[in-house]
């Protein structure tokens, strides 16, 4: 038997409402021909079109791809190998790795930032894309780890004992029988790192040096400067591309039958 | 060759672990510890760290902690105490405001219609924090939408100063951790047996009693998360108050990133950083305490 009250259920779609329509509101405004942002003139693609001639911001775009692309590489790949150690191995130093997963999540980004640019800074790293790249790899590996950790709790293993008693090489099996069993909590993972990555302002903006813009930092001085419907535009389109990300991330995560209850 | 498992086991799971322990332990741990020794020391007249002469003399005469000794000035810990209010204002209201939505989801609304709840949840939940503020700088300023909305009705004849204010920065910063409190109690209330309120209730108690004697002690780990996931985040917060609140609503993650890139006083920032890692360590330790007496699930 279902519980609650119709009250419930309409006060929640009113907090649903107070999610979304900030966001709604910043999208359509986006598309207004005024550059009075508060009054609406009628319907434009004029500030998507100036975007794309915005030079700004097309390199910055281009900085958050390269950054996402190799955060999104290498933390996938990363945070894979140590949830296949966490999910399947008792270890030495199993609990400290856990731990240690941990601690990039919990320790606040500002933190971090302040830490990764005081370490390249003793180091005499220059900073550019691709300490802004080394960085993102470091705080989304957790990330990744704890979604393929939970893909592979209701892992079958006698499939890879069946491979290896059918003369599989450990490698062949990890190609052939583990990797496509546990993809969609892999792509979900790697989606996910693509996602933070360029969205993040807080630890970039301590480790991107002179023209390593990126989207979140661009879209940050703008702002600064002054609210313009390029930037509505601009945040609409970031928007649009993390929601896809998210939603696909979403269904790939979600366990194929689930369990009903009364 | 179930009984080989263990044994084969141990070592095969180190080249696995090593890639993320290399990079966590080289650009992280070492990174954390670098901004400790920092936090230590003392600020050159350039920005630099100023060299140390007499390591003996610094120590003994107690120079070493002048960074933290200087955070208790007056002025930082009204910041400190504005960051904390604030972070424990957020908490307070995110969970009144989630707690029945989280209940909706996970009891009250039709099953078939709960994944597309969830995921109207997890999609703010995951996208960017620096659009979803911009949002309310569009709406709040003085020539923003509600200012516009308030003075075409006739509410108003002058506009409202709603940016850059403390009302404003919590606005932000309670619309943008919503999320972070709707999930976790959402998983508990997800797990609670209905069964034992209709127990509840045919033993004789009412709605309410049922609610805060049943429903709110089973789903106590929800709300300890959830409460963790908001007052974490906003003790640390920058871009809300950065953007919502101005230069008058300065909190601890500003006044670090103030003294890394504005103040150039790296020493007195990594300072304050420990101090505010410090605290979420000591929360956190207490959180890893309540979780292994309750035996809650975990997530590595």
């Amino acid at each position: 038997m279902r519980r609650g009250s119709p009250v419930t259920a309409a006060y929640s779609w009113l907090v649903y409402v107070f999610l979304y329509a900030p966001i709604a509101i910043l999208v359509v405004f986006s598309f207004n021909r005024g550059k009075q942002t508060a009054v609406w003139e009628g319907w434009t693609l004029d500030w998507y079109r100036s975007l794309a001639k915005n030079d700004l911001i097309l390199g910055s775009v281009r900085n958050s791809l390269i950054v996402g692309a190799v955060a999104t590489v290498v933390a996938t790949a990363f945070g894979t190998l140590a949830a296949l150690a966490l999910g399947r191995y008792e270890f030495r130093g199993k609990g400290a790795t856990r731990n240690l997963l941990y601690l990039p999540i919990i320790i606040p980004e500002i933190v971090v930032g302040a830490a990764l640019v005081t370490f390249f800074g003793v180091l005499s790293l220059h900073l550019s894309i691709w300490t802004v790249a080394l960085a993102h790899v470091v705080f989304s590996v957790s990330y990744v780890a704890i979604v393929v950790r939970a893909r592979l709790s209701g892992f079958d293993r006698s499939l890879e004992e069946a491979a290896l008693d059918l003369g599989a090489r450990p490698v062949q099996t990890f190609w052939r029988v583990t990797l496509p069993l546990i993809l969609p909590g892999v792509v979900a993972g790697a989606l996910l790192v693509f996602t933070i990555s360029i969205d993040d302002y807080v630890i970039t903006s301590f480790v991107a040096g002179v023209g390593a813009t990126t989207l979140p930092l661009q879209i940050y001085s703008m702002l600064k400067v002054g609210v313009t419907p390029e930037v509505n535009a601009v945040s609409t389109l970031l928007l649009l591309v993390t929601i896809v990300m998210i939603v696909i991330a979403q269904r790939l995560q979600q366990p194929p039958a689930e369990g009903l209850r009364d | 060759m179930k009984g080989g498992r263990a044994g084969r086991g141990d070592r095969a799971a180190y080249p696995l672990v090593l890639p993320t322990w290399a990079t966590l332990g080289v650009f992280f741990l070492l990174p954390l510890a670098i901004l400790f020794v920092v936090s230590l020391g003392q600020r050159a007249t350039y920005g630099g760290l100023k060299p140390i002469e007499d390591l003996g003399l610094y120590i003994s005469s107690g120079k070493f902690l002048a960074n933290y000794a200087r955070a208790f000035h007056p002025i930082y810990l009204q910041i400190f105490w504005r960051s904390i209010w604030m972070a424990v204002v957020t908490t307070v209201v995110c969970l009144a405001i989630s707690y029945p939505v989280a209940y909706y989801i996970a009891v009250t609304a039709p099953l078939k219609r709960r994944n597309l709840l969830l995921g109207l949840v997890v999609v703010p939940f995951w996208t960017s924090f620096l659009i979803r503020t911009y949002a309310w700088m569009f709406l709040l300023r003085t020539e923003g939408l509600i200012n516009h909305f308030l003075l075409a009705t006739g509410w108003i004849s002058q506009p409202l100063e709603l940016l850059y204010n403390n009302f404003a920065v919590l606005i932000g910063l309670i619309y943008g951790e919503l999320p972070f409190m709707i999930l976790p109690l959402f998983a508990s209330l997800e797990k609670l047996d209905l069964s034992l309120l209709e127990a509840s209730e045919d033993l004789g108690a009412g709605a309410v009693a049922t609610f805060f004697r049943v429903t709110v002690p089973l789903t106590m780990p929800g709300i300890v998360a959830g409460i963790i996931l908001v007052f974490v985040p906003s003790l640390g917060q920058f871009i809300v108050s950065d953007l919502l609140g101005g230069a008058k609503t300065i909190l601890a993650g500003n006044l670090i990133q103030n003294q890394f890139a504005v103040a150039r006083n790296k020493p007195f920032g990594a300072a304050v950083a420990f101090g505010l890692t410090a605290a979420v360590l000591a929360l956190l330790f207490f959180y890893a305490l309540y979780t292994k007496r309750k035996g809650q699930d975990v997530l590595l």
